[in-house]
């Protein structure tokens, strides 16, 4: 019987992980449904990017007041976790604050998780004030209801909750407190609790201690389900995230051999195509749904946080237009998720399901009113690029369906006639000089 | 006044075996829209003045292709590419400017997979270069104490972190440069990029120009200084629909240098 709680929390520590990991095995399934994409060039600038804007937050903190709570919080999170390492141990080998053997550096230790935790359970409730008193304009815009709405606030109850289980499990604890050292913050928690008997105090701290360490089981694998799951995904994200300047866009492949085709007097546009090709089916052109993304767009889509700084920097959305960066990359989750569960539901096989990003979720609307200005892209702290997305799914309305709008048709046809936007000659091009 | 414009073509310095220094990629707009024309001279008018031996592609030139790329057809744009990248590579091209920063982005960005590498300038860095090297001389005349307030194009700015070289110019002017609440890497665009140009907005409640004039108009400035030909066809319309065109101006940048020497 003694043994009782060491395999209770050995089981749930089990649990715990084996359904993180799975829930990861699906996240990187669901991405590599994205296309191939090369992204083994510029390591060094890369790892560079990531130890910058990723670990060192560059991007948060140009929006200062965000920026500094987001660092206190981030910092909290991840030197805490250094506290969840002695709980996992206690808990599987039935020792009792294992860690306070190192002597007075354990008291510092837990000193800083104190405060930390006091700064980061602030921050959060500035942070819930922000969302839901003050109503920053870019939590309230028309994609943040119901789901996405709640689950920014249940991550700030979670974080409130574990902040304040930490602080109680300390003030609890009588070892501790008679040790005196590092109970910064619980020293002054523990007379709440005067009055109470040793073992209803005991009781309580028990009571914490596990209710603190399976929540943050709980909060582990909530991550896969949330937007919370940047704490994760902003590494590889600015790792991958784009190198080239903002205003170089891609080059389809596809494109350039068919172009190379056309322009090559050598080449026999009747010829029969080479053997051992006849069954190919030709490349498509842009993107309709999210398989026809690559794959660091879809990361991008399971990094996007829903900050809504882009849509604030958006020139379409703050004129009123429906474009929302935001909304492009949720919709792509959504729809990313809705592909995988599919995939899930017919034994590993995507069955047609008669829905596609474009229209089912992006309206071509949203992508004509896009003027290209990479304010989006500029805004996002962890390197999400939404204008990619919008450039692939014109390119699959305009070069799969010929569905621009007529005006942009006929400024196409300018530039194909006359090698202008306008109808204008060619063989004008010169007269300025005399005129 | 234009008689005393000299422009020479690629193809008569072919015919004569010499290479320009640089050539002058004119853009659609710098040919063919109006307003632009006039930037296009402006800044032929300073080559001139600093003797630089340029060269114009003339009727050989064709549309990048940018806007067609931004609306989507990939095709049409690498058939733009493909083609200009034939003509300047015959030439030999090896240094090319640009008044415009959407051409200015896609030779320099776009270009060099399709087999077309050249250094490419925007004109606000190749007259800081003229500058900083003597060959063009610059006093404040009459902009000295103006104020006035620059316009970050998007392809030039965030597009390709070109802030500087534009500001440097007008502070050469002795002029008082004031910012926008939103300039640099948060400029707000003019609302003309990615084909906008070409076609009417989509439903919203406000024109992209008209914000962004909002923001210049709030600096009081006398000159909204511009580095684009789209851009100031957009703040130019921007002022108009505010009733300022009394009060503000919108002036290219090299149009500000050549209007300071009354070229």
């Amino acid at each position: 019987m003694q043994y009782l709680s060491n395999i209770l929390f050995a089981i749930l520590l089990i649990v715990g992980i084996g359904f993180f990991a799975k829930n990861v095995k699906k996240l990187i399934r669901n991405i590599k449904l994205g296309r191939d994409l090369d992204v083994n060039d510029h390591k060094s600038e890369r790892w560079k990017n990531m130890a910058m804007i990723a670990l060192g937050q560059s991007k948060m903190v140009r929006r200062p007041i965000a920026g500094i709570l987001h660092a206190i919080v981030y910092v909290g999170f991840i030197i805490i976790n250094i506290e969840v390492l002695e709980i996992v141990i206690d808990g599987l080998f039935g020792t009792h604050r294992i860690f306070s053997s190192i002597g007075n550096l354990y008291g510092v230790l837990i000193g800083a998780f104190e405060i930390l935790a006091i700064l980061v359970f602030v921050s959060v409730i500035l942070f819930w004030i922000r969302r839901n008193i003050i109503k920053l304009k870019r939590f309230w815009k028309s994609e943040m209801t119901s789901w996405p709405k709640n689950d920014a606030n249940y991550i700030l109850y979670f974080e409130m909750v574990l902040m304040t289980l930490f602080i109680v499990m300390n003030a609890t604890d009588s070892h501790f407190q008679d040790m005196n050292s590092g109970n910064l913050i619980s020293q002054f928690v523990a007379p709440w609790f005067n009055g109470l008997s040793e073992g209803t105090i005991h009781f309580i701290e028990r009571g914490a201690w596990w209710i603190h360490i399976v929540g943050i089981f709980i909060f582990l694998n909530y991550l896969y389900f949330s937007k919370h799951l940047h704490i994760l995904l902003a590494f590889p994200n600015t790792y991958y995230g784009k190198i080239n300047p903002k205003g170089q866009l891609d080059n389809l492949e596809a494109v350039t051999k068919e172009v190379k085709m056309m322009m090559d007097p050598n080449i026999d546009p009747f010829a029969a195509p080479a053997a051992g090709t006849e069954g190919e089916v030709p490349a498509k052109f842009g993107a309709s749904d999210v398989q026809d993304l690559n794959w660091v767009q879809l990361l991008n889509a399971y990094t996007c946080t829903e900050c809504g700084r882009c849509t604030s920097e958006c020139p379409a959305n703050q004129t009123g237009k429906k474009l929302s960066p935001r909304k492009i990359m949720m919709d792509t989750r959504d729809r990313l998720e809705e592909v995988g569960k599919n995939i899930d539901a017919n034994n590993g096989e995507f069955k047609e399901d008669g829905k596609q990003l474009l229209d089912d979720y992006i309206t071509k609307e949203e992508l004509w009113a896009c003027t290209s200005c990479n304010a989006c892209v500029e805004a996002c702290p962890v390197s999400i690029d939404p204008l990619s997305i919008i450039l692939d799914m014109r390119r699959y309305l305009v070069m799969e369906q010929s569905a621009a709008p007529v005006e942009l048709n006929n400024m196409m046809t300018n530039i194909e006639n006359n090698g202008a936007p306008w109808p204008y000659n060619q063989m004008d091009r010169l007269n300025w000089k005399n005129e | 006044m234009s008689e005393s414009l000299k422009v020479p073509t690629m193809a008569e310095f072919m015919a004569q075996g010499k290479q320009p220094e640089v050539l002058f990629w004119v853009g659609c707009a710098g040919s063919f829209d109006d307003r632009a024309k006039k930037i296009t001279k402006a800044f032929v008018k300073l080559l001139n003045k600093a003797g630089v031996e340029f060269a114009v592609l003339g009727t050989e030139e064709s549309c990048t292709g940018d806007p067609a790329k931004r609306a989507g057809n990939e095709f049409l744009f690498q058939m733009q590419a493909v083609t200009n990248i034939e003509v300047l590579n015959a030439y030999e091209v090896k240094k090319i400017v640009t008044a415009c920063p959407h051409c200015f982005n896609t030779i320099k960005n776009e270009y060099p997979e399709l087999g077309g590498n050249y250094e490419v300038m925007h004109h606000t860095q190749f007259l800081k270069t003229l500058l900083d090297d003597g060959r063009l001389t610059v006093e404040g005349g009459k902009f000295k104490g103006k104020r006035i307030t620059f316009h970050d194009p998007c392809y030039l700015g965030r597009a390709n972190n070109v802030y500087e070289a534009p500001r440097e110019l007008i502070l050469k002017l002795e002029a008082e440069l004031v910012e926008m609440k939103n300039c640099r890497r948060n400029g707000l665009c003019c609302g003309a990029g990615g084909a906008q140009m070409f076609k009417d907005a989509e439903k919203g409640d406000k024109e992209v120009n008209v914000a962004r004039t909002e923001q210049a108009l709030d600096v009081k400035p006398e000159i909204i200084a511009a580095g684009c030909p789209f851009c100031n066809t957009m703040m130019t319309d921007g002022v108009k629909a505010k009733e300022k065109e009394s009060d503000v101006e919108v002036v290219d940048i090299a149009e500000l240098i050549a209007n300071a020497q009354d070229l």
